[in-house]
């Protein structure tokens, strides 16, 4: 073998690690990649059943119910429809009704929401870009500050907005 | 005090300009006098962005919440230590520590130029001085922390409370003074590409100062791991958050950096690369800034949701690197003329080194950058998970821990691989023979992942001290010999060694960790393997602007008590927000982590978190001696020999100059 088989040897060996590198390293993205979908999604079925993806939405008031344990379960909504979502650890501590969360999980046969995640963040005023942009009307503003109010607590709404 | 804070920002703009543009005058002109400028416009520069970083300091000190700034992120009833530490608490302010810490290197740069052609130390300093214009531009436009306000709010709204926490004070600080200082290395890598000096001298040059970058980002990226831990994690300590990722990349190719430049002081080949790594390192560190600073992330840092600020640091970021890449691109070939590499020799090792470096750190910003690709181009909002780095990451890391435990026992310039390995047989058996017992030995398990982990920690951990074990066998006098090992070897096998601990630390919490989320009333207990945790309950506690449920557990091993913890739920009223603080029992072995849920009911139930993690704490030291490897390797002596030996050669030249 001359020298210059031999380092063709080499670089051909190089491309073909770069390329079974690649090839792995795009398997593994595809599969750890997760969609964001708000509650129409899901009840319009456009979302597959039994893949991990993420469900953002505000938490309705007043749905929000203990079980056994940590088990707990509430209801996610945007404007328009909600879904049930069924959730067993910590919450976390900016987690509460009226607020806009993002949980992580599958869509199970009956339509509710198994969560293995639930993520708030840390400003009370702070919405996920994902969640606010999903929840804008076609004008760009916030279609569900009727939302908040329509689902009881209308003096809190309204002590927001004033405050604003 | 503010308007002088803001005055001096105006003036250090001005005078970085004229550091930029001057210098550069003076080297096609061949002017002595107008090269200088690029010192005194440094030491002029930092001077006045000490003037203005210290009136935002005193503005928070005195509580003047006519500053917008101050107003958003301090409280009357904040602790000293953070207001100081909330002057980089948001976008502005941090901003502002960001100029700090790059006119602080062109002020240490200005220091030893002497030692320096004064040609390079005018074009490293012009360098700089553009960049800083840069930022200055950015500030002054985008994002002054001296803003006025009317009417004066009574009392300000408080540092997010996240950021109340000691590991917080010297976090940003320290991530910052190794982003930053890639600026450094980068200037060298233009003013080489410029002047078209590529030889030993300019790597030897650049080495500690890559080094010291290099140090402050390990023990930065470190720090925030361990706050994370602490403050917000819930026990997790690295979360492949987009932020996280964008100081992990630029420690990556950091790494990767200082390797490379270690061949070219010391065989004269790979210049090229080490110039363009040289050129991404500080790209990296500037795309960071691009994806923490814009908004674009959803991320815990992400503060600023201002696009103006994220087109201005994009196209900043555009001008930089195109511009880099085009001078290298038209310089890099005429000056380079590498000899060949064995691949089977040290620095061909190295350079393999270098490859599994650079991919990961590939991989890692393709993981982080295709969620924004994917959004820009409407195809819907992704993200990427853990899973993907993981299986990413650490197979890449795998080759790397081998290649690094061979290193003393490869030469330079030509090796056989036979003899390599063969003289490591010793040391191969006995991390073999670890690999088999200690995951048994420690925790019951046979799980061949941690075998593999734990082999690869032993075999980096001994073929690390090897280097120093040669140095000394061979001499009769140990001990002189011990004292006569350079600090850059020092530096070397304690960095190695901190990869060893780090690996160690990964595989054992990674592969061991227990968690457990459970419901307790008060007297009610969990059990993690051995240990019994027992819920007291809770009392109500004041903090100095915060009030707490502070919660007792008691830890009992084998029914003997061994700790009590208390973790707290705070909850900080001026802005309204909960803190969770969790408490730690903590030990070189293992971590006993417990955090606070929330209540449940009305009997004093509460959601807890318990953990046991082994050798939580050695990933943290990993990353501690590489930071204290960092330090010896920067102060080795031959790196401090060169000064008042001038260059002749450039002596010779500016003399002619002039």
């Amino acid at each position: 073998m001359t020298k210059r088989q031999g380092r063709m040897m080499w670089v051909g060996a190089l491309l073909a690690g770069i390329a079974v590198a690649a090839a792995l390293g795009f398997t593994a993205l595809r599969k750890n990649m997760m969609y964001f979908y708000t509650p129409s999604d899901l009840v319009a079925q456009t979302a597959p059943k039994h893949a991990r993806l993420r469900l953002g939405g505000l938490v309705e008031r007043g749905s929000v119910q203990r079980g056994d344990g940590l088990l707990v379960s509430f209801t996610l909504a945007d404007c328009a429809q909600s879904v049930k979502v069924r959730y067993e650890g910590i919450l976390p501590d900016l987690f509460r009704e009226g607020q806009g969360i993002v949980a992580t999980g599958t869509v199970g046969n009956d339509g509710a929401f198994t969560a293995d995640e639930v993520l708030a963040k840390h400003d009370e005023n702070y919405m996920p870009p994902e969640l606010a942009s999903s929840l804008k009307t076609a004008d760009g503003k916030h279609s569900c500050a009727p939302f908040k109010s329509v689902n009881g607590n209308v003096a809190s709404a309204a002590a927001t907005a004033g405050t604003r | 005090m503010a308007e002088i804070g803001h005055f001096a920002l105006i003036l250090a703009l001005g005078v970085a300009i004229a550091q930029a543009v001057l210098p550069v005058i003076g080297y096609v002109r061949r002017d002595q006098r107008w090269l200088a400028i690029g010192v005194s416009g440094a030491q002029t520069q930092f001077a006045l962005i000490v003037l203005a970083y210290g009136a935002l300091s005193l503005a928070f000190v005195y509580n003047d919440f006519s500053l917008v700034y101050v107003a958003s992120n301090s409280h009357s009833a904040l602790p000293l230590i953070y207001r100081l530490s909330a002057v980089w608490g948001a976008h502005e302010g941090s901003l502002l520590l960001w100029v700090l810490m790059l006119t602080g290197w062109g002020f240490a740069v200005s220091l030893s130029s002497r030692r320096l052609p004064s040609d390079i130390a005018a074009l490293v300093l012009a360098t700089m001085g553009s960049i800083s214009v840069g930022f200055l531009l950015f500030m002054l436009f985008t994002s002054n922390p001296f803003e006025r306000q009317f009417p004066v709010p009574a009392d300000g709204r408080d540092l997010n409370p996240l950021l109340q926490d000691p590991g917080l004070i010297i976090h940003p600080p320290m991530l910052y003074m190794g982003y930053v200082g890639f600026s450094v290395a980068f200037s060298f890598a233009i003013a080489a590409l410029v002047t078209g000096k590529l030889d030993l001298a300019w790597a030897r040059w650049t080495r500690p100062w890559t080094t010291t970058a290099w140090l402050f980002l390990t023990m930065g990226i470190t720090l925030g791991s361990w706050w994370a831990y602490n403050e917000l994690g819930w026990g997790g300590w690295w979360f492949w958050d987009p932020v996280e990722n964008a100081s992990f990349m630029p420690w990556l190719v950091g790494t990767a950096l200082i390797h490379s430049l270690a061949v070219t002081e010391k065989r004269g080949v790979l210049k090229s690369w080490t110039v363009l790594l040289a050129i991404l390192a500080f790209a990296l560190s500037l795309l960071g800034t691009f994806l923490v600073r814009s908004g674009v992330l959803v991320s815990v840092h992400a503060f600023a949701t201002d696009p103006a600020r994220g087109v201005f640091i994009l196209a900043f970021l555009t001008l930089v690197l195109g511009s880099a890449l085009l001078l290298y691109a038209w310089r890099a070939p005429k000056l380079v003329s590498d000899g060949a590499v064995e691949l089977m020799s040290r620095e061909g090792l190295l350079l393999l080194n270098n490859v599994f470096l650079v991919a990961a750190a590939a991989a890692v910003l393709i993981g982080t950058l295709y969620p924004l690709v994917i959004d820009a181009l409407g195809l819907g909002k992704i993200s990427v998970g853990p899973p993907y780095f993981n299986a990413i990451f650490l197979p890449l890391m795998m080759p790397l821990a081998v290649l690094v435990g061979m290193s003393a026992k490869v030469g330079w310039k030509r090796a056989r691989l036979r003899d390599a390995l063969w003289s490591m047989r010793w040391v191969g058996l006995t991390s073999l023979i670890c690999a088999v017992l200690l995951p048994f030995v420690l925790e019951r398990s046979w799980a061949w992942l941690a075998m593999f982990g734990t082999l690869l920690a032993v075999w980096v951990m001994i073929g690390s001290l090897l280097d120093v074990i040669h140095r000394v066998r061979s001499k009769r006098d140990r001990w002189a010999a011990l004292r006569s090992v350079p600090l850059g070897t020092w530096g070397m096998t304690m960095a190695h060694l901190g990869l060893g601990f780090w690996t160690l630390g990964v595989t054992y919490a990674g592969l061991f960790s227990v968690e457990k989320d459970v419901r307790l009333g008060p007297g009610q207990s969990a059990e993690i393997g051995a240990y019994t945790f027992t819920f007291q309950g809770t009392q109500h506690s004041e903090g100095a602007n915060y009030r707490a449920d502070l919660g007792t557990v008691i830890v009992e091993r084998n029914g003997r008590p061994i700790a009590t913890l208390h973790p707290e739920k705070r909850l900080y009223p001026s802005q309204g927000s909960v803190m969770t603080e969790s408490a730690v029992d903590h030990n070189p072995r293992r971590d006993l982590y417990v955090a606070l849920g929330e209540p449940i009911g009305e009997s004093g139930e509460w959601a807890l978190r318990l953990y046991y993690k082994p050798f939580m704490r050695m990933v943290w030291f990993g990353g501690l001696m590489m930071f204290l490897g960092g330090i010896a390797a920067a102060s080795d002596r031959r790196y401090r020999l060169e000064r008042r030996v001038p260059n002749p050669v450039a002596a010779a030249a500016t003399q002619a100059a002039t």
